[in-house]
C-alpha cells in the first residue's frame, strides 16, 4: 500500500475551445492526498478545480502527468474501472429509478448478490438517514434528501476515495451548514478519504484537514486550515481565504524580529513575517488580516505603530468594523470584537476619532508580489 | 396559479374551431353506417358497409402492406433517428452544423419533389417498385422527423447522469441500456409514434414508389373514390382514423405511466 492514496504528478489538462483556442485548465499540478483524509481543492470558478477531480474519477484524461490511485499509475483507465466514486453537484441521480434503485446500481455493476445488495443498500441509506424513503423516486424529494441519495450511492461502493465535486452548492445555507458537519462526520466514520471541491473558503475551513488553494489552474499552496489561513504564501492566497488589508512595499532587510519592509504610502517602515524567498530590494504585498488590527488611544510597545482616523463604522453584533485611515490616506479594516456589553456608545468607535493602528510584527506577513 | 375561467365568447369561438375541425370526421363517421348507397340524406342504420369491407381482398392486402410497412419503417427509423440526435448532441465535429440543417431539411422539402426523386433513384439503381421500395422510403422521410422528436427531448439533458453510471461501474453500452435510453425513452416513443402515423398516412410518396401488388391503404382508397365516395370508402376511412386514435391513445398512456 503506497502512503498517498492519490498522487498528481506534474499533472497538465489542455482543452481545445470551439474557436480553435488552447486552453490549460491545469498547470503543472502535483498533490499528494493521504489515507482517510478530508482534503479539498478550493478556489474560484476555473481555477482548475473540478478538472483535476474528473481526471482523478476518469472523466478526463491528463495530457501530460499521471494521476495515481493507490501507487497504480492509471493512465487511460475508464472510471468504471476505478476504485473511486464521485457526488457530483447536480446530483446525476437516475430519475427512471427508485431510491434503492439508484443506490444499488453500482453493487449490481459489481454483480453483488441481490441479498447482500439489499442489506447494503439499507445500511447505506440509514447511514444518510434515509430509511423508508426506499421506494420514492428522486424527483419526490427533497434538495437535501436527494444529495443524500447521491451521497449513498457513491458511498455504498466503499470506494478507496469519495469525490464531491461541489455537493453542497445548491443548498441554502442553513441546510449546507448542517450537512457540512454531517459529511465531516460522515467521513469521520467511515475512514474514506474525502476530496471535496468547493469555492467557499468558509466551508473547506471548517471541513478539511489539508485544503489545497487552485488559481488559474495552478496549485499554488497546500498545508492545514490554520496554515493557509496564517501563512498564505502569496498574495492570492491571504486575498481569497478570509480578508486582508494589503499595503505595497519594498524588502529592506532581515532582522531579528523578521524582515523590514518600505511601505511608500505609509511614508514608513513596517517590521513583519516573510513568507517563502525573498530578497532584499524585491517588490512585496504586506498583508495584515482585519482582526489582527488593534485600535489603541497610544502607540504599543514593540508594535508598529501608526496614526489614524476613523472614519466609518458598522456594528455587526458579535464585532465592530471599524474602517480606518491612515497616513498618506491608506484606507485599511479593522475587526474589533465586542467583548463587552454596553450600550456606551464611545465603546463602539465614532467617527472622526484619532487613534493608533498598531500592527503586531507577528501580524503582519511579508509576501512576494504576484 | 390562479384558475382562470374563459369568458363565454372565448368558449363559443373555441368550440367552432373544434367544430371546424372535426365536423368533417364526424359526419364520415356518421354516413358510414347510412343504408343510402349516396352521401345524400341520412336512410338508417346498417353495419353492412363494414362486412363488405372484410370480404374485399384486394383491402385486405392493403391493409397488410400498411401495416407491414409502418411497422418496419417506424422501428428501423427510429433506431437511426434516436442514434442521430444522440450523436448530434454529444459530439463536436468540423461541419456540424451543416450535417445538423441537412438532416432536417427532408421535414420541409415538398413530398411531390421527394417522391419523384425516390422514383428516379429507384430506376436508376434498377431496384424493382414494390413493399421494399415503399419501405425503404418511409424509413428515409421519417429519420429527420424521429431525430428532431428525440433532440427536442435531450435539451437539457443531463450529461453528468452518465457520467454517473460509469462512475458506479457500469460500461459504456449498460450505461446506454439502462441509463440513457430508459431517460430519453419518451422522446423516442414519441418519434416512433410520428413515424408510425406519418408511415400510416403517407400517399404521395408511396404512389410514385409503390410497385405492383404492393398497394397501400391510402392508395386503394384514392383509387376506391376515384368515380365516387362510396359508404364503403367512409367505413374504411372510419376504421382507419379509428387505429390512428387508438396508437395515439395508446402512446400517451404508456408516456404518462413513464412519468
Amino acid at each position: 500500500m503506497s502512503e498517498f492514496v492519490i498522487e498528481l504528478v506534474d499533472v497538465v489538462k489542455r482543452f481545445a475551445t470551439p474557436e480553435g483556442n488552447e486552453v490549460t485548465a491545469v498547470d503543472h499540478v502535483s498533490l499528494q492526498i493521504r489515507h482517510g483524509e478530508f482534503f479539498s481543492l478550493l478556489g474560484p470558478s476555473g481555477c482548475g478545480k473540478t478538472t483535476s477531480l474528473r481526471m482523478i474519477a476518469g472523466f478526463e484524461w491528463p495530457t501530460s502527468g499521471e494521476v495515481l490511485i493507490d501507487g497504480k499509475p492509471m493512465g487511460r483507465t475508464p472510471p468504471f474501472w476505478r476504485p473511486v466514486n464521485t457526488v457530483f453537484q447536480s446530483y446525476a441521480l437516475f430519475q427512471h429509478m427508485t431510491v434503492f434503485q439508484n443506490v444499488a446500481f453500482g453493487l449490481e455493476m459489481d454483480k453483488t448478490p441481490a441479498s447482500e445488495i439489499k442489506h447494503r443498500v439499507g445500511e447505506a441509506l440509514e447511514m444518510v438517514k434515509l430509511s423508508g424513503m426506499e421506494r420514492r423516486k428522486p424527483r419526490q424529494l427533497s434538495g437535501g434528501q436527494q444529495q443524500r441519495v447521491a451521497l449513498a450511492r457513491a458511498l455504498v461502493k466503499r470506494p478507496k476515495v469519495l469525490l464531491l465535486d461541489e455537493p453542497l452548492g445548491a443548498l441554502d445555507l442553513k441546510l449546507r451548514r448542517e450537512m457540512q458537519i454531517e459529511l465531516k462526520t460522515l467521513q469521520e466514520q467511515v475512514g474514506i478519504t474525502f476530496i471535496y471541491v468547493t469555492h467557499d473558503q468558509e466551508e473547506a475551513l471548517t471541513m478539511s484537514d489539508r485544503i489545497t488553494v487552485m488559481n488559474r489552474g495552478k496549485a499554488l499552496q497546500t498545508g492545514s486550515p490554520v496554515e493557509i489561513y496564517e501563512r498564505p504564501n502569496c498574495r492570492f492566497v491571504a486575498d481569497f481565504i478570509g480578508q486582508a488589508n494589503f499595503f505595497a512595499g519594498k524588502m529592506l532587510a532581515f532582522d531579528d524580529q523578521g524582515a523590514r519592509v518600505a511601505i511608500p504610502a505609509l511614508q514608513t517602515e513596517l517590521i513583519g513575517q516573510p513568507v517563502g524567498n525573498l530578497e532584499p530590494g524585491q517588490a512585496v504585498a504586506v498583508s495584515i488580516r482585519p482582526e489582527k488590527v488593534r485600535i489603541a488611544q497610544e502607540p504599543a510597545f514593540g508594535s508598529n505603530s501608526v496614526r489614524g482616523r476613523v472614519i466609518h463604522t458598522t456594528y455587526i453584533g458579535s464585532n465592530t468594523h471599524v474602517l480606518l485611515e491612515l497616513a498618506g490616506g491608506v484606507r485599511i479594516n479593522a475587526w474589533e470584537q465586542n467583548k463587552i456589553s454596553t450600550l456606551d456608545p464611545k465603546a463602539y468607535f465614532l467617527p472622526g476619532q484619532e487613534i493608533w493602528a498598531n500592527l503586531f510584527p507577528e501580524n503582519v506577513l511579508i509576501l512576494p508580489e504576484d | 396559479m390562479s384558475e382562470k375561467k374563459p369568458s363565454a365568447w372565448l368558449r363559443l369561438f373555441s368550440a367552432l374551431v373544434y367544430l371546424y375541425i372535426y365536423l368533417p370526421i364526424v359526419l364520415l363517421v356518421i354516413f358510414s353506417f347510412n343504408k343510402q348507397k349516396l352521401n345524400v340524406s341520412w336512410e338508417g342504420f346498417t353495419l353492412s358497409w363494414y362486412q363488405e369491407l372484410f370480404r374485399n381482398q384486394q383491402i385486405l392486402l392493403a391493409i397488410r402492406n400498411s401495416l407491414t410497412i409502418a411497422l418496419v419503417s417506424t422501428i428501423v427509423a427510429t433506431i437511426i433517428g434516436t442514434l442521430a440526435a444522440l450523436a448530434l448532441q454529444r459530439y463536436r465535429f468540423p461541419g456540424y452544423t451543416l450535417t445538423e440543417s441537412t438532416l432536417y431539411i427532408p421535414v420541409i422539402i415538398p413530398e411531390v419533389v421527394m417522391g419523384i426523386s425516390l422514383l428516379v433513384f429507384f430506376s436508376l439503381i434498377g431496384v424493382r417498385l414494390g413493399l421494399g421500395t415503399i419501405t425503404l422510403s418511409h424509413i428515409a422521410f421519417s429519420i429527420p422527423f424521429v431525430a428532431l422528436v428525440v433532440r427536442a427531448r435531450l435539451h437539457g439533458f443531463d450529461k453528468s447522469i452518465e457520467e454517473a453510471a460509469m462512475d458506479l461501474g457500469a460500461n459504456e453500452l449498460t450505461t446506454f441500456w439502462r441509463v440513457t435510453l430508459p431517460t430519453i425513452l419518451p422522446g423516442v416513443l414519441s418519434g416512433a409514434l410520428l413515424a408510425l402515423t406519418l408511415s400510416l398516412d403517407d400517399y404521395v410518396i408511396t404512389y410514385f414508389t409503390a410497385g405492383p401488388g404492393s398497394t397501400t391503404l391510402p392508395l386503394r382508397i384514392f383509387s376506391m373514390v376515384r368515380f365516387a365516395v362510396t359508404p364503403e370508402v367512409n367505413a374504411l376511412s372510419t376504421i382507419w382514423v379509428a387505429t390512428v386514435f387508438l396508437v395515439l391513445l395508446i402512446g400517451q398512456m404508456v408516456q404518462n405511466r413513464q412519468r
